[in-house]
């Protein structure tokens, strides 16, 4: 604009130059006034925000009568449990990033840092099938619904899946399908309902459903501010619903259908690594860098409570409910397996055996076992 | 960061552990305390019941090098009277150390120039310090300098303060240039310092993954439009109480409680820990456990989730004439699953046989939800049923299924009544006929 004026300047006279001068330095205030009130502006929406959050908190508190523990009181206590590793699972040379298992309740696959994905026959301890992935830090796998393909992804930033094949001589490697393409690092896919199609999250802040025989994204899912470092499908048959965790302290609640965010709960005082449904699909619980483990119902619309210790310090990398929901089980990053009574919010046990952190922590599809994988390279079955 | 309040309590002159000089063989010990003494204190503080955790949290806190053995370069917490001494907080982990190996020739071979038995290089450091003469060649006399340097500087220290700084600082380097050999228990990354999914310090380099953004604010007015929008619809939600929520849990966890192998030890054994693979066997085969057909009477959900249910409610729809309406919404479940380029044929399909005018499987449905579902047709995709499916499943909920909980089929079932033979029954009636004259 400045040079549109030199411009004018010198194709008109004297007084024509005193205006000319005189629009710039109006131009110039002009953007000034617009700066300041869109700096007013942003305070201004910045502070309703602010104002709607905690009115937001208020209303949640008001429908809060009394807490799960008390009301949980007149359940009966469960008694000592006697947990140990049944099998141990060695075959990876770095460390265990994630697993996941298959519906038939002993098969699971596996990934880790060097970028093998494995498929292992836990109960007999066999490894079934092996892939090479292209990338190193394979952070996220899963098995599809039939048992007949297994989906993993990373640092590639993208998700691909691998059709299992009875033959074992078969390259899997050949056979490879890329379904997903994030803008940064995958952390973790989940099928749907079938094999057709997978939800994936990622560091680059999103979600995304894919379709898996055109690589078409179905439904994008954005809201967080920060990665995206996990998710976990509602288990009802009917319903539509995910819920994500994310580095921005929150959980969210998703439409997968209308691609919106219905709930977001954010009361964690760090990083969301892990979070899973209760097996109504009620509620679901979550386990964070800070720490702790908590349990939020989408009825109440809040935290209903939160599983911690003082002696706990290190934050969590995994947790998984029990087939009825009773027993939350906790990975965390000090090499530990903590066992929480979901209502009466007490720690029930504290299970050793890695030797290094405990990445990933899944129960078994009909409850008899939970597997865990660590950084040590071993993923051991639990009963 | 927690450990650091941790390791900054124990310190503490009156509520921590014992640190004291303790008189040794011609010589005295400065600031140790001994390794009973800290999981004591532990216990003590952070209420723990189990001695074994104790150690473990104690020799996490010693892996990451914030108390250290005075005697050894093995960063581990024994339970006993060996000593121990704090790290000084200029070395902690939370400061972000990334130390070069410039400054790790520098200290190594300042050590070498002191020329105290104590502070000879063990094996590991003399062979360290030979490839960093190689590696840095020409460098050397930079380095050399650096050291001497710092050798003066310590000279000039009291005799006792230099024996906790030299020890604190071979604290450093145990945790930031190991041992090679395996330990026990190797560095965990800790909550806050680090990143996400941690950094592997291997002697050559620091190699990090991706690194985790903070929280980012969001200074866009869109972005805060957006969330005012979301919080104002969020305002407008209906909550429930947490005294029924709570009740509500509880019910659930109760009523599934007996199918949680972890609370209920399944029949005949839980196949990890027998390795008998029968109760998996049992779960696969045609014949339904009572238990199995009990979890079918607690929702409609329960029964169309597993297989033999969804069989058994199927042919009592079919005695009904009104099995249209399940295998409309098994249709409908079909369809979401298809893949997104057979979405659309199927959608039709399912038109013509369940909703169009004169359809074999014709199902009712309220005018409004068949509006709807006409007008979603005209682009059809996945979600197009979803109006039809919610009100027929409603349907079937409220009406067959309750009759269907009531009905023989499924009651013989649940009671495992044995159905009696009619034709054998026949027979021993003829039987007994035959038998009765010859008396």
């Amino acid at each position: 604009m400045s040079e549109w004026c030199i411009c004018s300047v010198f194709a008109l006279q004297k007084v024509s130059i005193i205006i000319v001068i005189f629009a710039c330095v109006v131009c110039k205030y002009i953007i000034y006034l617009s700066e300041v009130q869109l700096n007013e502006t942003l305070a201004h929406l910045k502070t309703e925000s602010e104002t709607l959050k905690s009115k937001l908190e208020e209303e949640r508190a008001k429908l809060h009568d009394v807490e799960l523990h008390q009301v949980a009181e007149k359940v009966e206590g469960l008694g000592q449990f006697v947990m140990k590793t049944r099998r141990t699972l060695k075959g990876h040379g770095n460390k265990v990033l994630c697993m996941d298992w298959c519906k038939d309740k002993r098969r699971i696959v596996s990934s880790s840092q060097d970028g093998k994905v494995i498929v292992w026959d836990a109960f007999t301890t066999n490894k079934e099938h092996a892939v090479t992935m292209p990338c190193t830090w394979v952070m996220a796998c899963a098995y599809a619904p039939s048992g007949c393909a297994v989906a993993c992804g990373g640092l590639d930033n993208k998700c691909s899946v691998y059709p299992l094949s009875l033959d074992k001589n078969e390259n899997l490697a050949a056979k490879k399908k890329s379904v997903a393409m994030h803008t940064n690092y995958l952390s973790a896919c989940s099928f749907t309902n079938s094999d057709m199609q997978i939800l994936t999250s990622s560091g680059d802040g999103t979600c995304a459903l894919w379709d898996v025989e055109s690589g078409q994204l179905l439904q994008s899912f954005h809201g967080h501010a920060a990665d995206v470092l996990c998710l976990d499908l509602a288990p009802s048959e009917t319903g539509n619903t995910f819920v994500s965790g994310g580095c921005d302290k929150k959980a969210n609640v998703w439409d997968m259908r209308s691609g919106q965010c219905i709930q977001s709960f954010e009361t964690h005082e760090s990083d969301i690594n892990s979070v899973r449904y209760y097996p109504s699909g009620d509620a679901f619980a979550s386990g964070s860098d800070d720490a702790t483990c908590r349990l939020y119902d989408l009825r109440a619309d809040r935290e209903v409570a939160i599983y911690s210790k003082e002696s706990i310090i290190f934050g969590v990398s995994s947790v998984d409910f029990s087939l009825s929901g009773r027993l939350l089980f906790g990975g965390y990053n000090d090499y530990t397996i903590n066992v929480w009574d979901v209502l009466k919010g007490t720690r029930v046990s504290i299970l050793f055996g890695h030797e290094n952190r405990v990445s990933t922590l899944r129960v078994s599809p009909d409850g008899t076992a939970f597997c865990t994988g660590s950084w040590d390279h071993t993923l051991r079955i639990w009963a | 960061m927690k450990i650091e309040d941790i390791v900054t309590r124990i310190q503490d002159e009156t509520e921590g552990v014992p640190i004291r000089t303790v008189k040794s063989f011609m010589t005295k010990i400065p600031s140790v305390v001994t390794g009973t003494d800290i999981v004591q204190w532990l216990i003590k503080d952070l209420s723990i019941e189990d001695p074994a955790e104790a150690m473990h949290m104690g020799s996490l806190i010693a892996a990451q090098g914030y108390f250290f053995p005075i005697s050894d370069h093995v960063l581990s917490l024994k339970d006993d009277g060996t000593f121990y001494r704090f790290q000084a907080p200029y070395f902690w982990p939370s400061n972000c150390w990334e130390p070069e190996n410039t400054d790790y020739a520098i200290y190594l071979c300042k050590r070498t120039m002191q020329n105290k038995t104590r502070l000879e290089l063990a094996d590991y450091e003399a062979e360290n310090l030979a490839r960093l003469q190689r590696a840095f060649s020409r460098k050397w006399e930079f380095i050399y300098m650096q050291a001497e340097a710092q050798v003066k500087i310590d000279r000039k220290r009291d005799k006792s303060e230099r024996k906790i700084l030299d020890s604190q600082e071979r604290a450093f380097w145990d945790v930031h240039r190991p041992v090679v050999s395996r330990c026990l228990y190797t560095l965990p990354t800790s909550s806050d310092s680090f990143n996400h999914y941690g950094c592997s310090i291997t002697y050559e380099t620091i190699s990090c993954c991706s690194v985790r953004k903070p929280a980012e604010t969001n200074s866009d007015s869109s972005c805060f439009l957006f969330q005012i929008l979301f919080l104002n619809t969020q305002l407008d939600r209906h909550r429930m109480k947490m005294s029924k929520v709570a009740e509500s849990l509880i019910t659930y966890t109760e009523q599934y409680m007996e199918y949680d192998p972890f609370v209920t030890a399944p029949e005949p054994s839980n196949p990890w820990t027998s390795d008998d693979p029968s109760f998996w066997d049992l779960e696969a085969s045609k014949e339904p456990s009572q238990q199995r057909v009990k979890k079918w009477g607690f929702s409609l959900e329960e029964a169309l989730k597993d297989p033999a249910g969804q069989e058994l409610f199927l042919k009592f729809l079919e005695s009904e004439f009104s099995s249209e309406n399940l295998r409309f919404w098994l249709a409908v479940q079909d369809l979401k699953r298809m893949p997104q380029q057979e979405v659309g044929q199927r959608a039709q399909d399912i038109w013509a046989e369940f909703l169009a005018e004169g359809a074999p499987s014709s199902i009712n449905l309220d005018s409004h939800s068949y509006e709807r579902t006409s007008q979603n047709l005209k682009d059809p995709g996945r979600y197009s049923y979803e109006d039809a499916q919610d009100h027929i499943y409603k349907l079937m909920k409220s009406d067959s299924y309750t009759r269907f909980l009531r009905s023989n089929v499924y009651q013989d079932l649940l009671m495992a009544r044995k159905k009696v033979c009619v034709s054998m029954f026949v027979i021993n009636q003829r039987l007994s006929f035959v038998y009765i004259p010859i008396f």
